[in-house]
């Protein structure tokens, strides 16, 4: 293999890792704060790629602004979601599930209807880089920054606020947070919408790379899934990391040597196998050994 | 409790684990089945054919309910076993067209696969302990997956023997169930029989299960998972039974659906199929046999409708319906129902905490 080849393997890594980490950490940074699924998180996905085709199209506005309006968009209407679908679910999860699977189902059809079985497509900014015979698109390696970009907002906000103290003592222990003086529903309500705003953020993203149909949401949460049940929920940073990394590790040489479907099964039985030995994921487990750590040392 | 001799059944028949009990509903339910079997006497041919294919969706929505209802165990993969055992039937059958008893080798062959399925991934799952929305996300991803890959089987070159799967066109031209001389096809009065006494069999067994010490163990587990660990049941061997039973279960639907309708194509494992049955089973009520075998006729006969006029609405009005029932009757609308006016309860463990944390 020539050091072409090992570049555009890399290439593709990094590719496959900011898919799966935009497509992941909204669905993570929600199930690990606020302890919730939401499987409409592909619809709103979709939303957020309809906002940026339509206010592209019909208003004429430069893409990155276009992108903007589907982060602000997506983010308002996950707020929406919470307070008047989600919140009434904290009780049971299983049926925060169900309800969020109308929506889904709601938001898809709705969106068939209302707006026919496809958009324009939004042209690709057409940035191209060749080395050596390989071409790589330029588009793709801002998204793979703009993924890490996002990490590193997350972490900041996590730990380096105050909302994000308050954001993890909800984590550790909700009553205790409550009984401190924290409203924990806006906690909950914020989150969401931050979770939110990032699926609007991968819409928007990927708006120029795929077709834009209603049912879109699907391409997104299959991988999304897999990767959040593999990396848990007990630190999203860190599980969405690891999780992304471990995957697209997994996934790139299967599928540019199998294809896509053996890929799609590989994420699949790999994730099979991980929870039968680490049943809250990676992060989960990384989080075991650093309390047991914590224990040994205070003993 | 008295499991013994005819009162022990009858008894464990009319237990507190579903509702309906008392003379009333028992004549009720003999005049529904007495109704049902004399129907081909006058019922058209068309109509007959109908209502079969409405019955035969009900094992898969009591397998359903039975796994998350009574088991706390939700799936969102159903419809992936529904069509595993479909697409197993029709390779089958279709290669053993000519060789007496080859359909009959087709439904073991079907059901098997899927119980095959279903076990292997509930070892990972339940052995693994996992929480419990990891599950019905994989099954999603699985049932997903599995209608990707039959979706790009089109062309000579995937086929077993001389079965072409079809890719998203679907595998067509399925032999129908036969045994002996009878052809169970789908406009067939002996395939109306079959599916009703099949649902019959389906409904009556599944309400002695969960009524039976087994059952009791298996609602302890919804109740309280940790508590029927420590006294000293195998939950994760019984929660792999149950999941086992409903793949079976649905895997039954498929092979009827199929013998019904000779065809199958990948959308029966797609999104959209794969949300009927916990709509069956939410809109019903999941802690009730009877509400979700109400509620999956119900609304097979309302997709149905649908679909003849204005079809493009059908999967909007099933969300809408989803996300109403869930916010304003969660326990379903026929439990909901029989709750205000029947005075039934269904019996859950007063201290379940386990969902809140």
């Amino acid at each position: 293999m020539s050091l072409a080849d090992l570049v555009s393997l890399v290439y593709q890594y990094l590719d496959n890792i900011a898919f799966l980490l935009l497509a992941a950490l909204g669905l993570m940074i929600i199930l690990g704060v606020v302890n919730v699924i939401n499987l409409a998180h592909g619809e709103l996905i979709m939303l957020g790629a309809y906002i940026t085709t339509i206010a592209y199209h019909d208003a004429n506005l430069p893409l990155p602004v276009c992108m903007l309006l589907s982060v602000l968009g997506v983010g308002l209407f996950g707020m929406a979601l919470e307070r008047f679908v989600v919140r009434r679910f904290y009780g049971d999860r299983l049926a925060a599930l169900v309800a969020t699977w109308g929506v889904s189902l709601i938001l898809s059809q709705g969106a068939l209807l209302a707006l026919g079985p496809s958009m324009p497509s939004v042209p690709l900014p057409a940035w191209t880089l060749h080395y050596e015979g390989y071409s790589f698109g330029g588009y793709r390696l801002l998204l793979f920054a703009i993924a890490l970009a996002a990490i590193i907002a997350t972490w900041w906000v996590f730990y380096r606020t105050k909302f994000g103290i308050r954001t993890r003592a909800t984590m550790q222990n909700p009553d205790m947070t409550r009984a401190l003086g924290v409203d924990t529903r806006n906690i909950y309500l914020l989150t969401f919408g931050a979770g939110s705003a990032l699926a609007g953020l991968t819409g928007a993203l990927y708006a120029p790379t795929t077709t834009i149909v209603p049912l879109m949401g699907t391409q997104f949460v299959d991988v999304a899934f897999i990767t959040v049940v593999v990396g848990g929920g007990a630190n999203p940073i860190i599980g969405a990391i690891a999780s992304a990394a471990l995957l697209a590790g997994i996934s790139t040489p299967l599928s540019s040597i199998l294809g896509t479907f053996i890929g799609r099964i590989g994420l699949l039985i790999a994730a099979l196998v991980i929870i039968r030995f680490l049943p809250r994921g990676i992060s989960g487990y990384w989080q075991d050994l650093r309390y047991q750590r914590m224990a040994r040392h205070s003993s | 409790m008295n499991l013994r001799g005819r009162r022990g059944l009858a008894h464990t028949l009319n237990g507190p684990q579903e509702l309906g009990h008392g003379p009333v509903f028992w004549v009720c339910f003999a005049a529904v089945t007495v109704a049902a079997l004399a129907y081909p006497a006058f019922g058209s041919v068309f109509a007959l054919s109908n209502l079969a294919n409405f019955c035969l969706y009900v094992p898969m929505g009591l397998g359903l309910a039975l796994l998350w209802g009574y088991n706390g165990v939700l799936s969102f993969g159903q419809s992936a076993f529904f069509a595993i055992a479909g697409y197993v039937y029709g390779v089958i059958a279709g290669n053993l067209i000519d060789v007496p008893g080859g359909s009959l080798l087709a439904v073991a062959g079907g059901l098997g696969a899927s119980v095959l399925v279903a076990a292997v991934f509930g070892y990972f799952v339940f052995y693994g302990q996992v929480s419990g929305w990891i599950i019905p996300l994989l099954l999603l991803v699985l049932s997903l997956i599995l209608e990707t890959f039959m979706g790009q089987t089109a062309g000579y070159q995937w086929r077993v023997g001389s079965v072409l799967f079809g890719g998203y066109n679907g595998m067509t031209g399925i032999p129908s169930l036969q045994i002996g001389e009878w052809d169970f096809g789908g406009a067939s009065t002996a395939f109306y029989y079959l599916v009703v006494v099949l649902t019959l069999l389906v409904y009556l067994g599944l309400r002695i299960l969960v009524n039976s010490r087994y059952g009791h163990v298996v609602t302890a587990i919804k109740d309280d998972v940790e508590r029927t660990r420590a006294l000293g049941y195998n939950v994760n061997f019984i929660q792999i039974q149950v999941f086992v039973l409903a793949a079976a279960l649905a895997g039954l639907s498929g092979v009827l659906y199929v013998s019904w309708g000779n065809y199958i194509n990948p959308a029966s494992m797609g999104l959209l199929s794969a949300t009927l049955p916990v709509i069956w089973t939410a809109v019903g009520g999941r802690r009730s046999l009877l509400a979700v075998l109400l509620a999956t006729l119900t609304l097979r006969w309302l997709a149905d409708t649908l679909a003849v006029r204005g079809g493009e609405y059908a999967f909007l009005i099933m969300g809408v319906l989803l996300l109403a029932t869930m916010l304003f009757f969660p326990e379903g609308i026929v439990v909901s129902l029989a709750r205000r006016y029947g005075g039934w309860k269904a019996p859950t463990g007063a201290m379940n905490r386990s969902g809140s944390r």
